[in-house]
């Protein structure tokens, strides 16, 4: 759906809060399952929606590093916070799930299996900019000819995107600076942007043009134009966190040309080897394989979950751990995400979104990592 | 033709009985079991053959009297595979707690009559007196990871556990980071994956009963807790716990 990005349509719409609500039954109508924010154990989480009341409505994250905290701002809007711990990624890489089956017969003979997961396609309602441009640099490691995953593919072919704009940034929110935010710019079906009573919307598919003729939308006046703007400027000027050189490969060179830097020895005293950070990642996309054997030995399952670089099993080869202490499993960590990510996929593997900085236990900083190795740099420049 | 299917025993040491019970909770996978295997010695299940030779040994509880002591020895010269099932075989246990004061005392404020209670200074983990072939851990054991051993050792192959922390499975369940939002201090960052992140799933912190994972930076977890307001001593009780003498545990604790 939203993969198909060649589509042209300039007009601005209106969504009135009141009518978020046929939104949804239209697309329950069309066989979705729709998934959106809402409130669980103290924070703002996707989950099935069925109702515009299950909507975080006047609630706003307040996000430092290692810390979230929701409090209420008694506005009548139901997207005045930023980001919460998951991105889209749960939805469309499965944090753990059943890949094949092999069993035996009597000759001693293997037949494998697929197992394919029936599922309704999914909507995601209210993603945030930076959250669709790590969908779509996970496109490039699952979809990517000839290594397609059959599993990933399924889901993601079937997704309907309603992107939603940010009119508020997070203490941890640094989108301006990896040029990922805060408005979207491809890869959703409609995008909403909340001002008073509702949202302007624009279209980026047919899917999402259809959806709009069919709950006949209005259009949305100057007034109301000027306002999703202002909404926009807002959550960019309001950001006080930026990744050095914009998130370059200037910051894969220099992160290459500095991988005896002190600075991991600094980090790897601090960090916890918890995984916390690649797993909140909207981009990350490693995981683990097990076989499952049944009892009667007979049959098998293969599944995997997610994984990280900061396990002892990610760098296990031929029987050895080949990264076996946490300043190696950091390094590996900052250098895939930010240098070796432009080698394989030709962009940074960072979409500014601050989840591992607000998610990590212990609050370390991605920014201010990579700002401590280039700092001899930016003395050195400012010196000449 | 009579087909001769591997053996299997569950022996009870210094104990509370949970890591048993969480095998007989196995319920259904229990009774398919048996299909595969000829389960000889289970007190708590009413078969008791105690000096019988097996394939699979499964050791619960600490050792902790000198009636432990005889028993491990001979119930290891008849294993082919030892495993230990629980926080008390593995390391100790709760009961380790007296390692740190003085037993005879202990034994005298608490019982009536002394002097009939047979017991050694110190409770220690099977690993310290024979040699262990796959250690098990939590308070209680996972009953899948019992299953998923058995089924692994059966096709030849020798079980893998993950030491991961337990946050990587607390994501991966979807939880939301009780450190993070509530700023409860939680183990889970040092502690050894198995449990299904099951304290964090219900809104708790993790108190680490799956002991240290693979790579544990208590140093940096002890600050953190400092930080979000923890005294000393309540760092220390985090640590001196259910696995008081898993080796990371026991140093992070014991720091000043
Ligand atoms: S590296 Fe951190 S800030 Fe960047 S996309 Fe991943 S979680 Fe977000
Ligand atoms: S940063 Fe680590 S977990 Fe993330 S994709 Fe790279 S190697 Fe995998
Ligand atoms: S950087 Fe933070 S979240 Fe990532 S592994 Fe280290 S302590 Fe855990
Ligand atoms: S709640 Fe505990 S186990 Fe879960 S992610 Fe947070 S620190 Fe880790
Ligand atoms: S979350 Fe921690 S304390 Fe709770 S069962 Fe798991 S390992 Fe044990």
């Amino acid at each position: 759906m939203s993969m198909k990005m060649e589509f042209n349509n300039q007009e601005y719409y209106f969504l009135p809060h009141v009518k978020i609500n046929a939104l949804l039954d239209y697309l329950h109508h069309q066989g979705f399952s729709c998934i959106g924010p809402q409130i669980k154990q103290d924070a703002i989480v996707y989950e099935e929606l069925h109702d515009s009341e299950q909507l975080p409505w006047g609630l706003r994250d307040y996000q430092m590093p290692g810390q979230y905290r929701l409090e209420e701002n008694n506005v009548k809007r139901a997207f005045s916070w930023a980001n919460g711990p998951q991105a889209i990624k749960p939805q469309l890489f499965k944090p753990k799930e059943s890949l094949w089956r092999v069993a035996r017969d009597s000759h001693g003979k293997l037949t494998f299996k697929n197992v394919t997961h029936e599922m309704k396609p999914i909507a995601l309602f209210g993603v945030r900019s930076c959250d669709v441009a790590g969908m779509l640099i996970q496109d490039k490691a699952f979809l990517t000819e000839p290594f397609v995953d059959k599993h990933y593919q399924a889901r993601r072919e079937n997704v309907f995107v309603i992107a939603v704009n940010c009119g508020y940034s997070s203490n941890n929110c640094f989108c301006v600076s990896t040029n990922t935010g805060p408005q979207v710019k491809a890869g959703y079906d409609i995008a909403l942007t909340e001002i008073d009573d509702g949202f302007v919307v624009t279209v980026g598919s047919a899917a999402g043009e259809a959806l709009i003729n069919k709950i006949s939308l209005k259009h949305a006046t100057d007034e109301m134009q000027q306002a999703m703007q202002r909404e926009i400027n807002n959550a960019a000027t309001m950001q006080s966190k930026a990744m050095p050189f914009d998130n370059t490969r200037v910051v894969r060179d220099l992160l290459m040309n500095n991988l005896d830097h002190p600075q991991w020895d600094d980090v790897a005293a601090r960090c916890l080897s918890c995984g916390n950070c690649t797993s909140v990642c909207p981009t990350c996309f490693c995981s683990s394989e097990t076989e499952t054997p049944a009892l009667d030995r007979i049959e098998s399952e293969h599944s995997r979950e997610w994984d990280s670089c900061f396990t002892e099993g990610h760098s296990y080869i031929h029987g050895k751990v080949i990264r076996d202490d946490t300043k190696s499993r950091y390094k590996q960590w900052l250098t895939h995400k930010l240098a070796t990510w432009w080698d394989q996929f030709d962009t940074s593997g960072c979409v500014g979104c601050g989840r591992c900085v607000t998610w990590c236990p212990v609050g370390i900083d991605i920014t201010a990592e990579v700002a401590a190795i280039a700092k001899p740099a930016v003395d050195d420049s400012a010196s000449e | 033709m009579t087909v001769i299917k591997p053996k299997i025993a569950v022996y009870k040491f210094t104990s509370c009985d949970g890591c048993q019970l969480a095998f007989l909770n196995l319920g259904n996978d229990l009774l398919k079991l048996t299909d595969a295997v000829d389960i000889i010695h289970f007190a708590e299940l009413g078969m008791v053959n105690p000096n019988a030779k097996v394939d699979i040994a499964f050791i619960e509880g600490s050792i902790a009297t000198p009636h432990d002591l005889e028993r491990i020895k001979n119930i290891r010269a008849k294993a082919k595979f030892l495993i230990t099932i629980g926080a008390c075989a593995t390391a100790g246990g709760i009961q380790a707690l007296r390692n740190f004061a003085d037993t005879a005392e202990w034994v005298a404020a608490i019982y009536p009559k002394p002097e009939t209670i047979s017991y050694l200074a110190t409770s220690t983990p099977i690993s310290t007196h024979v040699t262990v072939d796959l250690e098990l851990w939590g308070c209680p054991v996972n009953g899948e990871q019992i299953l998923t051993a058995i089924k692994t050792l059966l096709l030849k192959v020798k079980p893998a556990i993950k030491r991961d922390s337990v946050c990587l499975e607390c994501k991966r369940s979807g939880n939301v980071c009780v450190m993070v939002t509530k700023n409860i201090p939680c183990m889970g960052p040092v502690t050894q994956t198995g449990c299904g992140a099951l304290c964090p799933s219900v809104g708790r912190d993790c108190y680490g009963c799956y002991g240290p994972s693979e790579n544990p930076n208590t140093d940096s977890l002890s600050k953190q807790f400092q930080q979000q307001g923890c005294s000393r001593e309540t760092i220390q009780r985090r640590f001196l716990f259910i696995n008081n003498q898993a080796p990371a545990f026991l140093k992070a604790g014991m720091k000043k």
